[in-house]
């Protein structure tokens, strides 16, 4: 199943659900553009953007959209100044658009 | 995305209708565009692109920048021979994303418990094949080494737009093959279109290995042509 075949049925059991996408990648990014990662409230995920580098920012982001219901782009990369706490250590970079369902 | 577009993707992706989503990324306005439709819409040659490469991505417009995904229908592969390779290459097709058809109308071989899970027919593939209609996003690979099933399907591949042929066999049996596909009246430029035999050169022993020899060559066809 994929990410937006999980979304549809997340929504259809009444979770809120977010959905983040690899938007752009540049050097060596370890999922292609257009990767999806569905989010519900509890955080409860499938899919995936990353190596599982980002995922845990990303999560957050997609849960405050959720309740924001604003999207976001968000980049990222070993030369971003995030990269002490998050960033990818295979050397890409890459954007990644998180919204919400709703 | 409004949970309506969601859905209307969905149903697209069910009918196999090729999609596109466009997503202004300054404000996070989306539609959704039909490949059928492309042509009319603005960004006419941006989607063109991205439905024919598969090729989801960002672009910068005179609006601003958008994301367009593409929502091509999933790839599929119909392969004639319900054999022990072809129980070896499913699971790794499936793992890649193809929706898996087997044709083999000998019922002992073509049995749901030997290949649970996925479209099988016991059936000729003269009967089936033009129904489950080849396409630009389909892999046809010939495994019965059996001409009276395997040559029928693959006249039907090679003169179809599906993006791989492969038939197991060795060179002298692809020579053959060729011979009679040419008495079926198929012409040079469609019998190069057969990989055979069949797979990557990798030295593979025995009917896992095969598969991934298989799996590689298909991929490599449809990412690099």
């Amino acid at each position: 199943m994929n990410a937006l075949d999980t979304a549809g049925a997340w929504l259809a059991e009444g979770r809120k659900v977010a959905i983040a996408t690899v938007i752009e990648t540049w050097g060596s990014a370890p999922q292609p553009v257009g990767s999806q990662l569905v989010v519900d409230g509890d955080g409860n995920f499938e899919g995936a953007v990353s190596g599982g580098c980002v995922e845990g920012d990303v999560i957050t982001a997609a849960q405050d959209a959720i309740s924001t219901g604003q999207h976001k782009v968000l980049s990222y990369g070993v030369a971003d100044e995030t990269a002490w706490h998050v960033g990818l250590a295979c050397g890409g970079k890459i954007r990644i658009l998180v919204e919400a369902v709703k | 995305m409004t949970p309506h577009l969601l859905r209307q993707v969905l149903e697209a992706k069910a009918a196999r209708r090729p999609v596109a989503v466009v997503t202004d990324l300054a404000t996070g306005a989306q539609r959704m565009v039909a490949r059928a439709d492309a042509v009319r819409d603005p960004l006419a040659g941006i989607l063109d692109a991205a439905f024919r490469f598969d090729k989801s991505g960002v672009e910068r417009t005179e609006q601003g920048e958008v994301f367009v995904t593409v929502h091509n229908p999933p790839l599929r592969l119909v392969i004639t021979g319900a054999v022990l390779i072809a129980q070896a290459l499913i699971p790794m097709a499936k793992a890649a994303g193809y929706d898996i058809w087997v044709v083999d109308p000998r019922g002992a071989f073509a049995t749901g418990a030997r290949f649970p899970d996925i479209q099988l027919h016991a059936e000729w593939p003269d009967e089936i094949i033009p129904q489950i209609g080849l396409d630009a996003r389909t892999a046809f690979i010939a495994l019965t080494h059996d001409p009276k099933i395997d040559d029928p399907a693959l006249a039907l591949a090679l003169t179809s737009e599906v993006f791989y042929v492969g038939a197991l066999g060795s060179r002298k049996t692809q020579a053959s093959r060729v011979e009679r596909l040419k008495a079926r009246g198929l012409d040079e430029s469609a019998l190069a279109r057969i990989h055979g035999p069949i797979g990557l050169s990798i030295g593979a022993v025995g009917a896992a290995e095969i598969a991934i020899s298989i799996m590689a060559e298909m991929t490599k066809s449809l990412r690099l042509g």
